[in-house]
């Protein structure tokens, strides 16, 4: 059994089967990590760079620890430190790094469809997107779907609630991909200037724009953040506006009383998408999605490592 | 096809193997017992379930997936079974199980994999079927149930559905 594509671009490209693959390799990652020493061989051949044409925090560090956990070698890029603002293009980069035997190229980019346009030129190579503009992030997604079938058991038939910043939200279509793939029923809850209405139509998932009432509906709640270095313009009036017409407060939730478990994708913004006693408090998982996240990439990056032809 | 083991003597063979565990290691609670998986771990429980029977105590047990110390991963892409080792091995007695003991390099994976659970004071090899031809590594098990001589062409296979071993 294996992965039926080469790289990982998008949950889209992805088939179901592909999915619960990653999902179950990544539970025995999560084994692996919890072991006194925390390191398998298996990638000891394999050479991963991280491009990052964006800033990260814990995409970065967690890729570069799923990557040190399966003894790859790794090379870290950071675009703002690089010949990049020397005015190389994206393909002439990567080209120079790949010429020095890198098998996998790890990218996260500011320009949607950037690992897509590099997957075409580099057929041999294995890409993984990290985060590309506001198109996918695929790992972030499976972490996402990691950390939920392991609080709730499964997602098919769970009611995932996505708020927030759903138009900006890489994190957002890549979640609609996978949920609606594996039977899990998806509502987007937020101010209509940040909601793409084709959702609807398109992805078969509900809109919903009073949050009590989307709350009241839904098993897991995920709290997108505002991404407000992708808006160039006004899309709502005040981070104060938003809180209190958006935020994920504790005192929307008691009205509610219902166990709902509590998601974010990081970096939050505390006291504009969620306040601060909703993100600590025993429905969060955050910090376990984060824990998640490095076996959920050692799965993706082992299973992508397989493929590889050797001429004996 | 040739029945290697049939289903009495099978049992008898299994019932001997726990034996012979119990005969060299006096002292139960110094020894883990490790089911490589996928195979070994049919074996590996029913040695368990008659250990627990005829001894007091329950021994130390868990499970060892090896896939991600395979040599040929470039080769063949495996899917990683559970492993449930959750115990500490650090000083102890490791018994490894496996069904077939064959090129050697499933257990040359294990002994790999057991170094990252800690430092065992002995590790020792139970094996259902020593297939004695073609190893590729110096790998010799401790305990084993029948010992036999087969070309590469051959398939040694424990039927656990008949509850027997066959050679075809």
């Amino acid at each position: 059994m294996q992965l039926s594509t080469k790289h990982l671009l998008g949950i889209k490209d992805l088939l179901p089967s592909d999915i619960s693959l990653i999902l179950s390799t990544a539970q025995q990652f999560k084994e692996v990590l919890q072991r006194p020493i925390k390191k398998v061989p298996s990638l000891r051949d394999v050479t991963i760079v991280n491009l990052f044409y964006e800033n990260s925090t814990r995409t970065r560090i967690s890729f570069e620890l799923a990557e040190k956990r399966l003894s790859a070698d790794t090379i870290n890029f950071a675009a703002s430190a690089s010949s990049v603002s020397k005015g190389e293009t994206l393909l002439d980069t990567v080209n120079n790094i790949l010429s020095m035997k890198v098998d996998m190229v790890v990218m996260r980019h500011s320009a949607s469809g950037a690992p897509h346009f590099l997957s075409k030129h580099l057929p041999d190579t294995a890409i993984v997107n990290a985060g590309d503009g506001i198109n996918e992030h695929p790992t972030q997604a499976l972490l996402d779907a990691f950390s939920i079938t392991e609080k709730l058991g499964t997602l098919e038939g769970k009611k995932i609630l996505l708020i927030g910043d759903i138009m900006h939200s890489r994190v957002a279509l890549s979640n609609i991909y996978l949920l609606t793939k594996m039977g899990a029923e998806v509502m987007l809850s937020g101010p209509p200037t940040l909601m793409p209405k084709y959702m609807e139509a398109a992805l078969g998932v509900k809109i919903e724009y009073n949050l009590k009432k989307a709350l009241a509906w839904c098993d897991v709640a995920n709290v997108l953040r505002i991404q407000l270095e992708r808006q160039n313009q006004v899309l709502f009036s005040s981070l104060r506006e938003y809180n209190r017409a958006y935020g994920v407060t504790s005192k929307l939730l008691s009205e509610i009383d219902k166990d709902i478990v509590i998601m974010h994708p990081g970096p939050i913004n505390r006291g504009v998408e969620i306040d601060s006693d909703v993100a600590d408090s025993k429905n969060s998982v955050i910090l376990k999605q984060v824990e998640n996240g490095v076996a959920v990439r050692m799965a993706v990056l082992y299973l992508l490592s397989g493929k590889k032809e050797l001429s004996s | 096809m040739q029945v290697l083991l049939s289903p009495e003597q099978l049992d008898l063979t299994i019932k001997r193997l726990a034996y012979q565990l119990l005969e060299n290691n006096e002292n139960l609670s110094d020894i883990v017992i490790v089911g490589i998986q996928p195979r070994g771990v049919q074996i590996s429980n029913r040695i368990v379930d008659f250990i627990s029977e005829i001894s007091a105590e329950k021994p130390s047990y868990g499970l060892l997936d090896i896939t991600f110390y395979r040599d040929d991963i470039r080769e063949e892409l495996h899917i990683p079974k559970e492993t449930t080792l959750t115990q500490s091995i650090e000083g102890k007695k490791v018994i490894l199980i496996d069904d077939v003991l064959y090129t050697g390099r499933t257990i040359r994976a294990a002994l790999d994999a057991l170094q990252d659970f800690g430092r065992p004071q002995k590790v020792m090899l139970c094996v259902l079927v020593n297939r004695r031809f073609n190893r590729e590594l110096p790998i010799q098990p401790d305990f084993y149930g029948i010992a036999i001589d087969t070309t590469a062409s051959q398939k040694v296979k424990v039927d656990n559905e008949h509850n027997q071993v066959v050679l075809y």
